[in-house]
């Protein structure tokens, strides 16, 4: 690794902590009802969006209103996504004649979007209309990261709040969400991207001649629009077929370090909103650092695979100088492609703007693991810092069980009811991805979609389950995922991860705000400081370890000691 | 129940059209306003004619233009089927493409010198990559000079003044976009001159 490469990555660093509290802080005022500089123009919007929809806004819901509710509004975006892919054939801003998308890949592409997880089993210029990329996918991408960010907010309102019965208002936290963060970030992000190259315009593809005289046509469409909020709201799936590796969908080494911030700021920055809802902005930090360490543990392990190459293609004459640049784009380098792969696999984002299924063993193994940590590692919005709570409520449960007290948490008892569902929470991960993996390699529907032989098969068919159940969507594309079987396995597996997450948290929120706060006492245990912190990531890593280290011996590891005996397949 | 739930449903409506038809067609009228260009996709005409955009690679076969790097995308660069080659790194079928791509491209630059770049021989993520390391671009100075009958100094010129830096210094990789240097191939040092 040379200078500009540490360079780099300590500037993105830099800047994803430098914003973190100036995010957050605002996050924090726009939830907590406070007042914005932006109400002037967005406050009459807000009342006549309440006054359609007929919301009342000053009313709030006990947890199981607010679940519900949320459950409708991702219900009803989903059957208007699936209607919409239906029937794209017939309806405006169709220049390139899209047919319909077939029945199986329109509802594995309506739960992708619905749940946050944005896996693209369509290629986006070869099977979507402007108008399903515009008011399908782009609506969803809004609609999903408002809804990580609302159970997210219903969480923190569990703890901060003291014997009250309601965890708030889902209707108004959505809209608040989108109208307040995720619309205006995203205007000025994509006329951000916009002047840098990004397309924006319905015109039909163009036709080229090119210099050697032959025909080039060029995709093109609304870009700019949709790429900016699946960076911001941690979508994740593309415009283009191979997303954020086209140079349309990601132009220059600064829209690539702009798209990459955007992908774990509104993360991170929730973690300072969570410490300032709760009254103690060291709680967020000490969440924010212990998530920064292992996303630093696994940037190092993924530049140094990568930049070594691969052995068998450095035998066959290439420079080991270049490193492993099969699947990368020359303007990103090895550095800032691994720095993206990391980062959208530790957020549930799942861009990517180079192909993971290329990368060495060990380089892939990093997003792998990423993703069966369960995407706390700051994660999607919201939903990463809610699945890191869950480990914070295992933690000091632990640290409870090792002392011999009740364990607390921002002066809340933790009792039996709320470790259970957190149990519940954390067994969705191997439920979908060793489940649904296990099913895929013994029957033949599923063994179809594996291209690659030996080990490295076997991996594809992890990082799929693991991409869908932790709601990612970045793929080890070689995998043929677009056929009847993959569509609806992944379909279940991100189901299964968004909602059996959601529905145990919201319970805990709501348990959690109607309980007495207890004083604090000598012997409660701080998680503020750097013990928490340790004791926070041993248990990550040791639940994650524990339940997936025998898969991933049998896949990247094992192809990690085949690389370079000469062995192929 | 169905009245709490009937938000629900006008809501995901009110946001279809604030954040599916408002907001991007608000963006695509600002952006074709402002950045006109950029926004219709940076292409580049030449003659009267699109060739091409600046953002996006095209093939290049002859021995008088510099080549792209190998592409998945459709039969090569296909601009309307981006993709990438995905194979693993222990596949048979990578291995073997990379080992004939390394025969080919030494066969094709007889004094290109030194190992063969890393990027020059294998697929890009995208497919369409417009550019080449200056590595790259320097293994095919000679044939490219040999084949417009100009001296070598003069290619390597053209090809510095188009080697983009890192971004203010820091970000990215030097990279050389391959249709614009091409096309300022044919403007100065044109073939058969």
């Amino acid at each position: 690794m040379n200078a500009a490469d540490i360079l780099q990555i300590i500037i993105f660093c830099g800047l994803v902590a430098a914003l973190t509290p100036v995010v957050g802080g605002y996050m924090a005022r726009v939830f907590s009802g406070e007042r914005v500089p932006l109400d002037r123009i967005l406050g009459p919007v807000e009342r006549a969006i309440y006054r359609i929809c007929g919301i009342r806004a000053d009313r709030e819901q006990h947890w199981t209103a607010y679940a519900l509710a949320l459950l409708a509004v991702n219900l009803a975006g989903m059957l208007a996504l699936y209607a919409l892919l239906r029937l794209q054939a017939w309806l405006p801003l169709n220049p390139a004649g899209q047919g319909p998308v077939a029945p199986d890949l329109a509802f594995n592409t309506a739960v992708s979007f619905t749940t946050n997880t944005n896996w693209q089993a369509y290629g986006g210029e070869s099977t979507l209309s402007y108008l399903s990329q515009m008011a399908g996918l782009t609506v969803q991408n809004f609609l999903s990261a408002a809804s990580g960010i609302a159970v997210l907010i219903a969480l923190i309102r569990g703890f901060a709040r003291r014997s009250a019965r309601t965890v708030g208002n889902v209707y108004v936290d959505l809209t608040r969400a989108i109208l307040y963060v995720l619309l205006p970030i995203s205007i000025v992000t994509a006329l951000f991207l916009v002047s840098q190259g990004m397309p924006q315009n319905l015109d039909a593809y163009t036709v080229a001649a090119t210099v050697e005289g032959a025909q080039q046509v060029i995709a093109q469409g609304p870009v700019a629009s949709q790429v900016a909020i699946k960076q911001i709201g941690s979508n994740g799936g593309g415009y283009f077929s191979v997303n954020s590796a086209h140079p349309y969908e990601n132009p220059t080494p600064l829209t690539n370090l702009v798209e990459m911030v955007f992908l774990l700021l509104l993360a991170a920055g929730l973690t300072s909103t969570f410490g300032r809802m709760v009254g103690d902005r060291r709680q967020g930090r000490a969440l924010f650092i212990a998530m920064g360490l292992m996303f630093v543990a696994g940037v190092g392990v993924a530049c140094w695979a990568e930049l070594q190459g691969n052995p068998a293609l450095i035998a066959a004459g290439t420079d080991p100088a270049g490193g492993n640049m099969e699947g990368k784009e020359v303007r990103f380098g090895i550095v800032n492609s691994v720095l993206w792969a990391v980062a959208t696999t530790a957020a549930s984002n799942g861009s990517v703007n180079s192909m993971h299924d290329s990368y060495t063993p060990l380089g892939g193994m990093v997003p792998l693991v990423n993703m069966m940590l369960g995407e706390v590692i700051y994660g999607g919005v919201g939903a990463g810092l809610y699945g890191m709570l869950i480990f914070v409520l295992l933690a000091v449960f632990i640290a409870g069980l090792m002392v011999g007290r009740t364990p607390e948490y921002l002066g809340k008892k933790i009792e039996a009811r709320e470790i259970k569902l957190a149990m519940i929470a954390i067994l969705t991960m191997p439920v979908g991805i060793l489940g649904l993996s296990a099913l895929t390699v013994v029957l033949p529907a599923g063994l179809a979609g594996i291209r690659d032989g030996g080990p490295h098969g076997l991996t594809e068919v992890l990082y799929a389950y693991s991409s869908g159940t932790g709601n990612n969507g970045s793929a080890f594309a070689g995998f043929a995922a677009d056929s009847l079987y993959h569509n609806t396995t992944i379909a279940l597996a991100m189901l299964v991860g968004r909602f059996l997450v959601i529905l145990p948290v919201l319970a805990i929120a709501g348990t959690l705000a109607a309980r007495k706060a207890v004083p604090a006492s000598p012997g409660t245990f701080p998680t503020h400081g750097g013990l928490f912190v340790g004791l926070l990531v041993g248990v990550v890593l040791i639940v994650g370890g524990l339940t997936f280290f025998p898969v991933l011996a049998l896949g990247p590891v094992v192809e990690h000691l085949m690389l370079g005996t000469g062995i192929a397949f | 129940m169905l009245n709490e739930l009937r938000p629900a449903f006008v809501l995901v409506l009110v946001m279809t059209v604030l954040t599916g038809l408002v907001y991007p067609l608000a963006v695509t009228g600002i952006a074709q306003a402002v950045f006109p260009r950029q926004a219709a996709g940076s292409l580049i005409e030449k003659d009267g004619r699109i060739v091409g955009s600046a953002l996006i690679g095209q093939s290049f076969a002859g021995e008088a233009y510099f080549h792209p790097r190998p592409s998945a995308a459709g039969t090569g660069y296909d601009a309307a089927n981006s993709g990438a080659d995905n194979r693993g790194p222990t596949s048979a079928a990578l291995i073997g493409a990379v080992t004939d791509r390394i025969a080919r491209l030494r066969a094709d630059n007889p004094r290109g010198a030194g190992p063969v770049p890393a990027d020059l021989a294998t697929a890009s993520g995208s497919g369409l990559d417009p550019h080449i390391s200056p590595a790259a671009a320097a293994f095919q100075i000679e044939r490219v000079a040999d084949a417009r009958h100009v001296p070598a100094a003069q290619v390597r010129t053209l090809v510095e003044e188009h080697t983009e830096g890192r971004t203010l210094g820091l970000l990215g990789e030097p990279r050389i976009n391959v249709l614009l240097l091409n096309l300022a191939l044919d403007e100065r040092l044109p073939v058969g001159r």
